[in-house]
Parts: C-alpha cells; structure tokens; sequence
C-alpha cells in the first residue's frame, strides 16, 4: 500500500496533535546512542570484511598542471603493494550535494594542490601509505590563480537582482551604512573522516561509506564508474557527523571501487584527517558588501547584498551568502549582487548552513552598525524591521516568529543589562553583550519510507536515509510510535540502506521534516489498514500502548493481522512552497570579555531562542542547537582555512592547527524552542532545524566584542590580533 | 610510515649504545614522535623504547632543589605536590600545555625534544631546512601566524613549541644528559638549545647516543611566579606567546627577576639584559617598558605574526605589573 502526498495545501488537521501515544516532543534518547558511546555503532571503515585489502590516496604536491609521470612501478616492486590504481575514472573531488551525477574526473589534470591522484593498493594500511608516500609523481606544471584578490570575477545574471532604486534611498536615507565584510574558508571537520569499503559480487557492487543523502551518492558512484544504479548498493548505518563534507560521493569511494574491481578483493580506502581537508569541501571565503538605508527611527527603506566568493573551475555550486537577505527585513529599495571567482582552491560546496551561516552573521553585523549610527537599541531595530509579507515577492510567510524570539530571547538574558560599548570592565576584562538573528531557508524534500506493522504488533521503519548524528533514528521512532500507538521498545527504526525505500537524505535541515512526513504518511496509511479491519473510520481510531481503541472496543495491535501490514509513505514538494515564503527564525543573546591586554575573547553566556514548526524530539533538537551556536563560536572566533598565497594549499590541514572550539571555548549554552506548528511546511507541520542555530550566531559574539571594546572587526575570524589592533595601548 | 627496528633498552647503557645506530630516535611516550612518523616527517630506521628505564621519579636533590626524572609524564610533573608547592610556575606552564591525554603520556625529557609546529615542517610536500637540510623554507613568504619574531635566521623561522621548557628556563633548569661513554653531565637549559643559523635541523648541543636521564632544578626560587600563555582558543592550542616569570621585590624594589619567554622563538628564549635592566629598579610602567624595548630590539616580524611583537610587549608589561603589585 502506498500513501502519496503532495504539499499542494497546507495542512491545517494537524492530525500528530490528536495521537494519543505522547511520544512526539519528548526527550527520548537516541536508541543508537548506547551504541555509539560504547564503540560498538560500526562505522564504515569498521566492517570486518574478509580478505579486505587497503587504499591510500596519493596527492598531488603542484597547484596547477598534468600528471605526466606516476611512476607506479618503483612501488609495485615492494612486498605487499598490490596495485596502483590511475584510473580516469577517479574523482578530481566530491559531487556537490544532491548532483546525482559524477563530479569533474580525470586525476591526472591538476586543478588544486592536495588533489588525489591515484591509489596505492596493499595488504596493509600502513604498507599502502608509506607507498602513497613515496610514490613519484612528474608534473608539467601550469600557471593558477590562488587568491581572490588575483582572480577576475564572474557576475550570473540569474543570480542578481534588484527593485527600487538603492542608489537613491542610500542618498536620501537619514542614516546609511557601507560596510565589508570578509570570512574566511571552513572546514566540515566532522569527527568522522571519509572512508568507505567497496566489494564487488559480479557486476554488483556494495558500499560501504560515510555519506549524507544515499539515493544521490548511488547515482552519483554509478555515474562515476560508468555503470547502471541498479547495481549499487551503499550500506551508511552510522555516520560519524557530515556538515555538507557527506553530501556528493568523495574520491575514496570511487577509488575503492574501481581498485577493488581490479583486483577482484574488498578495498578499504580512508582519508587521513589532513585529506579531508585538501580534498572535501571547503566553504567558500567570502567578501560581502552590506549597505543599510534607514530613516530616523531605523527603518530600513533599502537593503544591499553583495557577495564574492569562489569554487574551482567547472563546479556550479556558489556559497549562496545572500539567500536571506531578500526576505528578512522590510524596504522598498533592495539589491543582491553575486560574484563567483575561479580559484585554484579545494572544491568549494556545502559547509554547515551554505550562505546563511556566513550572510546572515554578516547581515546582522551590519545590523548592529546601524543601530549604533541610528541610536536605537538593537534589538528594537530588528522589531520595527519585521516585514508582514516577504518583501521581495509579497508572498506571506508560511509562519513567522521573529518577534516572539526577539521578545523571548532579550527577556531571558537580560539585555536591558547591556551598557554602551566599552563602558564595561572586570579587570584586564572587558565585558559586552550582543545579539543577532537568525534566519535559514525552510525546504520540504521528496522521500519516502515504509513502515510495517508486524503481526505480534510491532512496528519497523525502514528507509535509506540516514542519522549523521542528528537523531533520524530517534524521530523516526517516534513519529512511527506516536501515531501506530507503540511504546518505543515496539518501533524498530532501520537505516542508511540503498535497498530501502529512498528518504531525502541529511542535508540542508530538511531530512527530519521530509522523511518524517514519509513515515507519517505510511503510518496513517496503516492506521486506515487497521481501521478497515475494525470497521471504523481512521479518524474514529485511537492507538495507545498497543492497542486500538474504536467504538468502545479494545483490541490488541498484536494479532489483528495474520501477516504483517505495510505501507510506503511518499511525500512531496508542492504549491506550498510556491505560495508562502517559508523560513525559520530564532535570536541569539551573548555575554563576551575581552581581555584588554592580550585581546582574547572568551564567550560568558550565550542563549538562542528557535522556532522549527513543531519539535519532534526535544533533547535532539536541543542538541543540534547546541552543536550550530558551538560552530558559531567557532567561526567568530577562531574558524579558517589558511591557504597560502604562493600556490593555495592549506596549511592547517589538521585538528590541532584548524580550531575548532574545545570545551573551555565553550559556556553554557541556553537552547529554548519555541512551541509553533508551520501548517504549509510539511504534513507533520515540521521544519529543518540543524541549520538555524549557527546561521547568525557569530555575529552575536563579533556584536559582543564590539561592545566589550568598540572594536569592530570586519574580518573573521575576530582572533587577538585583530582585536588587538583596535584596542588602545594597555594602560586601561 | 617506513618499517622501523624496535629496541626496548633495559639500562641506560643499552639505551646509549643503541641509539647510536645510524637512523635511531628513542621513544617514550610518543606523543610527537608518532604522528611525525605517520607523516613521514621523520622516518628512524630504529626506535628504542626507553620507558622501562625507570626514569620515573622526582627526587629532592642534596642542594634542596629537584632532580625530575626524564620519564616522568607531564601530568605527574604539574601535579606533583613540591612542584605544585615551590615551583608553580612550572605547574602552570606544564597544564597550559597540550591536552589531559597527551599529558599523561608525555614525559619530561620527550617535552624539550618536540619538535616545532610549523606547517611547512609538517607537511613532506614542502621544502624544510630543519626536515631537510638545504632544502630551502617554504614558511618564508607564506603563512607565518605562528613563527619566529626572535632567533630566527634567513634558513628556519620555526619556533618552539613548549610551554614546560620555557618554565624550567626561568628556573634556571638542568639537564642531565648520559652519554654514550656512559658518563653523565649536566648542561644548562640555557644552552641547551641552538639557534637554527644556517642549520635548523641541529636544535640542541646532544650528540648522537645522549639521553636525557633528568632535568635538574635549582632550590625553590623566592618571589611571585607567573606563567601566562596567549593562544587562539582557550586550551589545545600552542602559544602565540607565553611568559614565564618568577620575580622578586624587597624593599619596593626589583631584586631579582628570571623571564623567559615561548611561542616568539626557535626556543625558549631568555633575555638577560631584558632582566638586568629591572634590577634594582622600583616597579613602573617606564621600568617594565624599558625592559620589552631590550627584549623586543630586534623582534622581527614575517608579516602574519608582526603582532607577536605588540602582543609580547603588552603581554610583559602586565605579567611584570602582577608579579611587583602590592598586595593587601
């Protein structure tokens, strides 16, 4: 049986609220935390698969040019080495997200220093990287170009646009700002690094991998090898984290695909932490011209967005910096201009929240200028900036809490304790607040799931999609129990399977509204397949505790069915998406010190206050905010891809050298989620929340330090020097 | 990682006579020389395994001071209660370091031998004069946040990565080394690290076979010890510049004072004319200016870490103004 929606309408029954399981909402654990936490989750390069042999990727040591020499057979020579695979058909780097197709290939043309060009197969791992190693690769080198400061840009046509007249209302406005912004490039930096372990049976091929959306990564590695899909199966139970890093198949599965085809053997291939630097995505840096015209209150009668940024040559994705500013604030004269660079750097794409992690941060800082040029506190002039309808299309919103998060998050944390800027201080310590919005894009996915209701009454849920460690297996689990009436210890959740109907894959917020919806809509589809059998409406139908409950009868869930009951649920993209700007929004409230000497900043507080539509797991939820505002610290304060200037290689290509924030980085973070149900988003009244809570997050602290030392740093990360440079001589 | 020989020494004398094989490193706890490994930084043909040399012990020596045995891990050390009683700043230094993991494995004698931070040093793909000699350094003109401002030559501009060894510098450490003869002597923790000059890949005075048994202290020294570190985030981050002071006020005045200074050198790096020009002198703002103008007189910036020279100013004169504050 199969249940199809379309989300042409929105869907005001809200039929989860009327379940009577009470499951939707709770804190339940994760059911494959005690795995993950005791070592026993097996990740993909964990599988213990007989005879495996090992991959390591050998990299390319020039920027720019041709392979015209792998000198394959110095290796070959020693004991163990197995193979040295050169093949055309390895990836040059990942596919961007949802391609469903093969990324550039051919290792041996040369686009960026660190590019994988070819692998070294051996009975060992640690045989195969020494070789790696050592392999000697010639080159015909050729000129690149490696900064954005060297580069020519492109202007899309179709990604610029404009109404009013911008010019004139930064004239004629009482106040104006001009500002730029630049951020620096990102790494994913998820704790797992990218591995995989390819076994052929014939012209079939499993997967074992690390990846975010399986029904795109199978096309994508079918596309690559140059055979039909239907012969691919990748198996992702577990993945270690993605940030985007997960999203298109990367080289080590390619890689360990063809070298396992060649040698008729399983091939394990690993990245080494400094390989996931050079060779999966990085976020684009960015260079964003922000231009505010307001009248004398501080509203906002023009909005201008440019940004620059840069990928390799071939690639379409472009970090997508202004994708909030068309809609997050009123004003009649608005502006988005985009430049995209081609650099010699490590393939651009999806890094946590592509655009507005760094554009909203960027247009919240330009914010709290002008609420400094204005006069009007910063948190009013976002009220008196809320739009009723999105101000670039007239279109309504599907839901808008902006407000209710400005009012929540301000009165939480104090911030009628905020003092002029640098007015503040506790020792060599200079103390601020600041704030910012928040702000990501709400998508609704097609995916599908099927959920069976077993004869002895228990429910599984299957689909591809996958858990990266946001909580998938938790809140499909509950959606299945909520509405089938199971207590969780009766919902079995089964995932990251190819074989499996195929969900919307993690990525982009969107898996736990769109895949949720497919498990609600089989779910409802089973409730009516039970309800048939007791002769009632699906609506006259109360499932609890295992038990259906209709016309005052009592019935057992096991035994009502000889065999098992299934449905798929397929949900879809519809009008809804066309009709209503549809979005999530929150606020973010810190407490910074600067030291006044050393200019380091250390976070005091930090509260984030999100509205998601309806939250489906409360301590998941939490979590991933928790994780986004954690990232904020880091992109504000100590976040960057240092390339360098001579030939574009990163330099910090590891954990220690590449700082992410570490636990005393980090204060007690406040996480409220508002209570809020979007009727237009999704049947589940669901939207993506993964995303949100880093999207503007650092401009609440690059705010803070303003106010801790009115020092304004326009380029991030805000690290010491630059804080320094600002601050006067020491002497306080 | 290249195949390597394994020795696990029972005395110092094996030790000493295998590590004077062509190509030998020891290893105790690994911490650095693993991952270099890994990386094919450094390759040793043989490992000699020194850690059931029962180097383990903190000992009070007959002068009052303390013998620290080279195999003793850097959490021991900063927990240890004299360290924690009289050489505090030792204790601080040593906790600034690092992460709690890699403390309880890294020793003492391993902490003065890691090896620089440097990038360009890290990664076999670019030319290194300290990976390999006369290959030229790739970290000049590109990416030098972390380097030298101070002992830098036109050859290396690395700079040292520990925060133990610039506490024991103020101190006025030891090192007891055992060389290959068998004989022990004791060198100066001042003098025991090169400048890297037109070698960088020779950064102390050992010779091949030497093993550090012991870092020596001298008895605890009287006054206020500070150490302060200055790094991109809050822990696991190496210095952008560290202090070490151990000063001493009699009578309102300056009477002794030790500085020795991490993050902004090829090695922990002391100035004694920087200390001299404090002595004796009533605490001041000018006084303690003076001495940064000695120390920072030929600071030399390589562009992405000019502000090490400012940083280190500011960081001196506050370190100073705490250490001679009168305290109620």
């Amino acid at each position: 049986m199969s249940e199809h929606h379309k989300m042409d309408a929105p869907d005001h029954a809200r039929r989860l609220d009327d379940m009577a399981q009470g499951l939707i909402g709770t804190a339940m654990d994760r059911p494959d935390g005690p795995l993950k936490v005791s070592g026993t989750a097996t990740y993909a390069h964990e599988w213990a698969v007989d005879n495996l042999c090992h991959g390591v990727l050998a990299r390319a040591t020039v920027p720019t040019g041709r392979v015209s020499d792998v000198a394959a057979q110095d290796i070959l020579d020693r004991p163990g080495i197995l193979a040295v695979i050169t093949d055309r058909r390895l990836l040059r780097n990942p596919a961007q997200g949802g391609a469903g197709e093969a990324p550039v290939q051919d290792p041996s043309r040369i686009a960026y220093f660190g590019q994988p060009i070819a692998l070294v197969v051996a009975e060992t791992f640690e045989a195969a990287r020494d070789a790696a190693a050592s392999l000697r690769i010639d080159y015909e080198e050729t000129e690149g170009t490696y900064r954005p400061e060297d580069a020519a840009f492109e202007t899309p046509e179709d990604k610029q646009s404009s109404q009013g007249d911008l010019d004139a209302a930064m004239a004629q406005a009482a106040h104006s700002i001009d500002v730029t912004y630049t951020t620096p490039g990102h790494n994913s930096a998820a704790m797992e690094p990218h591995g995989a372990i390819a076994s052929w049976d014939g012209d079939d091929l499993v997967l074992r991998g690390s990846y975010q959306m399986l029904k795109h990564n199978r096309k994508e590695i079918a596309d690559s090898l140059g055979i039909d899909p239907a012969n691919v199966r990748l198996l992702s139970p577990y993945v270690g984290g993605g940030f985007g890093s997960k999203l298109g198949i990367a080289p080590e599965a390619v890689a360990a695909a063809l070298a396992a085809r060649d040698l008729g053997r399983p091939v394990s291939v690993a990245l080494s932490r400094q390989q996931v630097f050079e060779t999966t995505m990085r976020r684009s840096e960015t260079r964003q011209r922000i231009r505010l015209a307001a009248d004398a209150e501080g509203r906002l009668t023009g909005i201008g967005h440019d940004a620059w940024v840069s990928n390799l040559p071939g690639e379409t994705f472009a970090e997508p910096a202004t994708q909030a500013t068309p809609f997050l604030y009123g004003g009649e004269n608005r502006q988005i201009g985009f430049h995209v660079a081609r650099l010699n750097r490590t393939c651009a794409g999806s890094v946590r929240a592509p655009g507005e992690a760094v554009g909203v941060t960027v247009l919240e800082n330009a914010m709290d200028e002008l609420a400094e040029a204005t006069g009007v506190d910063p948190v009013d002039l976002r009220r008196r900036n809320i739009p009723d309808t999105d101000p670039s299309t007239g279109k309504p919103f599907s839901s808008h809490t902006l407000r209710r998060a400005l009012d929540d998050g301000a009165t939480r944390f104090g911030w009628n304790q905020r003092q002029r800027p640098g007015t503040r201080r506790e020792g060599d310590w200079l103390i601020g607040l600041g704030m910012a919005c928040a702000t990501r894009v709400n998508i609704l996915a097609e995916a599908r799931a099927r959920v069976s209701l077993t004869a002895d009454g228990r429910a599984v849920v299957e689909t591809d999609m996958t858990d990266i460690g946001t909580g998938t297996y938790a809140i499909l689990t509950q959606i299945a129990g909520e509405m089938l009436g199971l207590p969780l210890d009766r919902v079995t959740t089964r995932l990251g399977d190819t074989d499996l109907p195929p969900g919307s894959g993690s990525g982009g917020s969107m898996g736990a509204s769109s895949t949720g919806s497919a498990v609600y809509l089989a779910c409802r589809n089973l409730r009516a397949q039970i309800a048939a059998r007791l002769d009632c409406a699906e609506t006259d139908l109360t499932l609890k505790d295992g038990k259906a409950i209709a016309a005052n009868k009592t019935t057992d869930l096991a035994g009502l069915s000889d065999g098992t009951l299934t449905a798929e649920g397929h949900i879809e993209p519809g009008k809804t998406r066309e009709e209503t700007r549809q979005a999530t929004f929150g606020t973010f409230f810190t407490e910074v010190a600067v030291n006044a000497v050393t200019g380091e900043t250390r976070v005091r507080r930090m509260q984030g206050t999100f509205a998601a539509g309806r939250i489906l797991n409360h301590k998941t939820a939490r979590s991933q905010c928790i994780g986004g505002m954690t990232f904020g610290i880091g992109m504000a304060l100590t976040e960057e891809l240092m390339h360098d200037p001579r030939d574009g290689h990163i330099v910090n290509r590891d954990l220690a050298e590449y700082h992410m924030p570490v636990n005393a980085d980090v204060p007690q973070i406040d996480v409220v989620l508002l209570d809020e149900r979007d009727d237009w988003a999704s049947p589940i009244q669901a939207k993506g929340i993964g995303e949100l809570s880093i999207c503007g997050a650092g401009a609440a602290i690059t705010n803070a330090i303003y106010n801790a030392s009115g020092v304004r740093v326009r380029d991030y990360p805000a690290s010491l020097d630059k804080i320094l440079a600002g601050l006067d001589d020491g002497r306080g | 990682m290249k195949p390597f020989d394994y020795v696990r020494a029972l005395g110092p004398g094996d030790a000493t006579a295998a590590a004077g094989r062509e190509g030998a490193a020891f290893i105790a706890g690994g911490t650095n020389l693993l991952d270099l490994m890994k990386l094919g930084v450094m390759t040793p043909s043989t490992l000699v395994d020194i850690t059931h040399l029962h180097l383990d012990r903190v000992e009070t020596t007959e002068d009052a001071g303390l013998r620290i045995g080279a195999l003793v891990t850097n959490s021991d050390l900063a927990n240890h209660a004299a360290v924690r009683r009289d050489y505090a700043v030792l204790s601080r230094a040593l906790l600034a370091g690092a992460s709690g993991q890699l403390r309880n494995k890294a020793t003492t004698g391993g902490n003065l031998l890691q090896r620089t931070r440097c990038p360009y040093f890290y990664d076999t793909a670019m030319a290194c004069n300290k990976r390999d000699p006369g290959s030229g350094c790739r970290a000049i003109g590109g990416v030098t946040r972390l380097h030298a401002i101070l002992g830098a030559s036109a050859h290396c501009i690395a700079t040292h990565p520990s925060d133990m060894a610039v506490a024991m510098l103020a101190l006025g450490a030891g090192v007891e080394v055992e060389g290959a003869d068998g004989k022990r002597r004791v060198v100066a923790l001042d003098d025991f690290y090169r400048l890297p000059g037109e070698w960088p890949d020779i950064e102390t005075v050992l010779e091949p076979g030497d093993l550090i048994t012991a870092v020596l202290l001298p008895p605890p020294p009287q006054g206020r010890q500070i150490y302060r570190k200055v790094r991109d985030r809050a822990s696991y981050a190496f210095a952008l510049a560290s202090v070490a002071a151990v000063i001493r006020v009699d009578s309102g005045r300056i009477a002794s004072a030790a500085l020795a200074f991490g993050g902004i050198a090829p090695r922990p790096w002391r100035d004694g004319d920087a200390e001299a020009a404090l002595i004796g002198e009533v605490p001041s703002r000018e006084v303690f200016e003076r001495a940064a103008d000695i120390l920072l007189a030929d600071a030399q910036g390589q562009g992405g870490n000019e502000f090490k020279i400012d940083l280190t100013r500011r960081l001196l004169v506050s370190v100073l103004t705490e250490a001679t504050e009168e305290r109620t």
